[in-house]
């Protein structure tokens, strides 16, 4: 009895509704090591960018310490932590490297390579640019995207079903498709009244082929049995291709979309480096023309938050649209 | 206890297939063709379970997806009560081997899929319920097909075909892939399904077992070119036993008939026998 009893407590620590002691202590742990080495390693930062980062620093170790405790009555947060802990240690003892490597041991030159609490100075000093410039990217790089996904499904649709659609679009589309989006920048300059509408169109067309070519094949892949047994449903042809093919094609339909997402986020930094007065990618270059590096990584850090989190919301609706492929694919 | 099969009457049919030929392309010849349907003629009452059986290649499965009107014949007529066969209703449902859920719906909404075709789930929701209910799936309605075991989807599979009500109800082998005992059991829910609703039945299958255990006559075809070899009525009272004389009887006889009496068949047949009195 008392033997059982011992293995059901083991077996329900090991199950363990709780992240372990030593996740937990993860990020406190990096966050410390990191400020140790701000703080006791010589190093040749300016003083009030040394302070604003040694106040970041210690905010993360606040806020890592606070979640720790929280996460004992929230078991959401505890849920997060126990899958987020390591590797948000793993980003601090990153930052700890790359002040060790610039501010420290000076391996890389200046001024191309800040160390981090010059761009932490940057980031607060511009934030207001910075704000502007990542909104007016969202606008462009949304409008874009979704010009160019909702052209990519019409013709995916009507060249993926229809047959004489096919004998006509598809060499269309092998021609034009393959032809990099940033290629028709001269073009688009001199056809476009302005360059916003120009960057909207090619990051449209970036995004129509994959979407296009990955719907085609989609449909064209659906079972013929599907079908079949649709129209001995009494299914007519809205039915077969709205409620049948789309759905079967889904699953390739959204590659398509994920290879869009990324040829876009390209061509929108392309087309706002080059023609685009506004946007993350005009301020790198911006930035850089000033030879202002401290912002051009400021920059950089907020552009790979910004594309990761419309990454991450696009797994979401996959997650949603595709949670019947639960449990019949490697999820 | 074996009778011949009675004389196709076209009056008051069901269904009647008359005289209809369907040819194939051969394989990497387009000048050659393939008789799949050889001239065949058929004639099932309303009500009637009809089992057709016969070797791979013999046309039972193009002659169902004909009735199905999801090919069309060379040559020939097809009819549904006064109604001529010339492309897929929903008065006609089919169900294959592979039960061909939808992936993407749950199963209720995979047995409603006929009604939103039709445009009538907002009138007929009500019976969604009562097609599942009379295929026991209940506790699965909201479950994706892939968490169902084979017999479940093929319930879900018959489910989603009666409930458009179809006057013909064509079954493709649709128990081949289910296991000994699951697929015993299965027969009789489809009878059960059969005899409460009278829907007209044709099943395709491989099984002499089966087409004997279920069917009111059984169509023998055979194959190069496909065509109807011989039509047996069974004649035995239902519930039927499975090793009952006549039972046994009969599937030697069919047995006989499939690999057209000859000497290796009666070597066959003594095999059959020698199992079944041990």
């Amino acid at each position: 009895m008392v033997k059982e009893s011992v293995q059901t407590t083991a077996a329900s620590r090991s199950v363990g509704s709780g992240p372990r002691w030593q996740t937990l202590l993860a990020v406190p742990a990096a966050t410390l090591v990191t400020l140790a080495v701000h703080l006791y390693v010589p190093n040749n930062e300016l003083p009030n960018e040394a302070g604003l980062y040694s106040h970041f620093l210690g905010s993360v170790l606040a806020a890592g310490v606070i979640a720790g405790v929280i996460q004992f009555v929230w078991p959401w947060l505890k849920r997060w932590m126990r899958n987020m802990c390591p590797i948000l240690a793993a980003a601090i003892l990153l930052l700890c490297a790359w002040e060790l490597i610039t501010g420290v041991l000076h391996w890389l030159p200046l001024p191309y390579f800040p160390a981090p609490p010059a761009v932490l100075q940057s980031m607060i000093n511009d934030r207001a640019l910075l704000f502007d410039s990542t909104w007016h990217s969202l606008l462009l790089l949304l409008s874009g995207y979704l010009l160019g996904v909702v052209i990519a499904l019409i013709t995916g649709i009507c060249i993926g079903w229809f047959t004489p659609m096919r004998y006509w679009g598809m060499p269309l589309l092998k021609v034009i498709g393959p032809i990099p989006a940033t290629a028709w920048i001269p073009l688009a300059m001199v056809l476009s009244p302005s360059a916003i509408f120009s960057a909207v169109i090619l990051i449209a067309l970036a995004v129509w082929f994959p979407v296009t070519m990955l719907t085609i094949s989609g449909i064209a892949n659906t079972r013929a049995s599907y079908l079949d047994v649709a129209r001995t449903l009494g299914a007519s042809r809205t039915y077969l291709i709205f409620r049948v093919a789309v759905p079967a094609a889904m699953p390739s339909i959204f590659v398509g979309l994920f290879m869009g997402l990324g040829t876009s986020f390209l061509t929108l930094v392309v087309a706002e480096t080059v023609g685009v007065k506004s946007g993350l990618g005009w301020y790198v270059s911006w930035a850089q023309g000033w030879a202002e590096y401290g912002k051009v990584f400021a920059a950089l850090i907020i552009m790979a938050a910004f594309f990761s989190t419309i990454m991450t919301l696009l797994f979401k609706l996959r997650d949603r649209v595709l949670g019947w492929q639960k449990g019949m694919i490697k999820w | 206890m074996v009778t011949e099969g009675r004389a196709a009457s076209t009056e008051g049919s069901a269904l009647r297939i008359i005289e209809v030929t369907k040819s194939f392309p051969a394989p990497g010849n387009t000048e050659m063709a393939n008789l799949a349907l050889d001239a065949t003629t058929l004639s099932v009452a309303a009500g009637e379970l009809i089992a057709i059986i016969g070797p791979s290649g013999c046309g039972k499965s193009t002659l169902l997806r004909l009735i199905a009107g999801l090919d069309v014949p060379d040559s020939g007529e097809l009819w549904v009560g006064d109604d001529r066969i010339t492309g897929p209703s929903a008065e006609r449902g089919l169900v294959f081997q592979d039960p061909n859920l939808f992936p993407w719906l749950t199963v209720r909404r995979n047995v409603q899929s006929g009604l939103v075709a039709r445009g009538l789930l907002h009138r007929k929701r009500h019976e969604v319920d009562e097609f599942i209910r009379l295929v026991g799936l209940e506790k699965f309605a909201h479950a994706y097909p892939h968490h169902l075991s084979g017999g479940m989807a093929q319930r879900a599979a018959l489910a989603r075909a009666l409930i458009n009500h179809p006057r013909v109800l064509l079954l493709d082998e649709p128990l081949g892939a289910l296991d000994a005992f699951t697929r015993m059991k299965m027969q009789d829910e489809v009878l059960r399904l059969w005899q409460d609703r009278r829907t007209t039945m044709l099943l395709v299958t491989h099984d002499i077992d089966e087409a004997i255990y279920m069917a009111d006559r059984i169509v023998i075809m055979t194959p190069h070119p496909g065509r109807v070899e011989r039509i047996i009525a069974v004649a035995l009272d239902r519930p039927r036993q499975r090793n009952s004389p006549e039972f046994l009887q009969l599937r030697s006889e069919i047995l006989e008939r499939l690999h057209f009496a000859g000497a290796a068949v009666r070597g066959n047949a003594d095999i059959v026998e020698t199992r079944i009195l041990r």
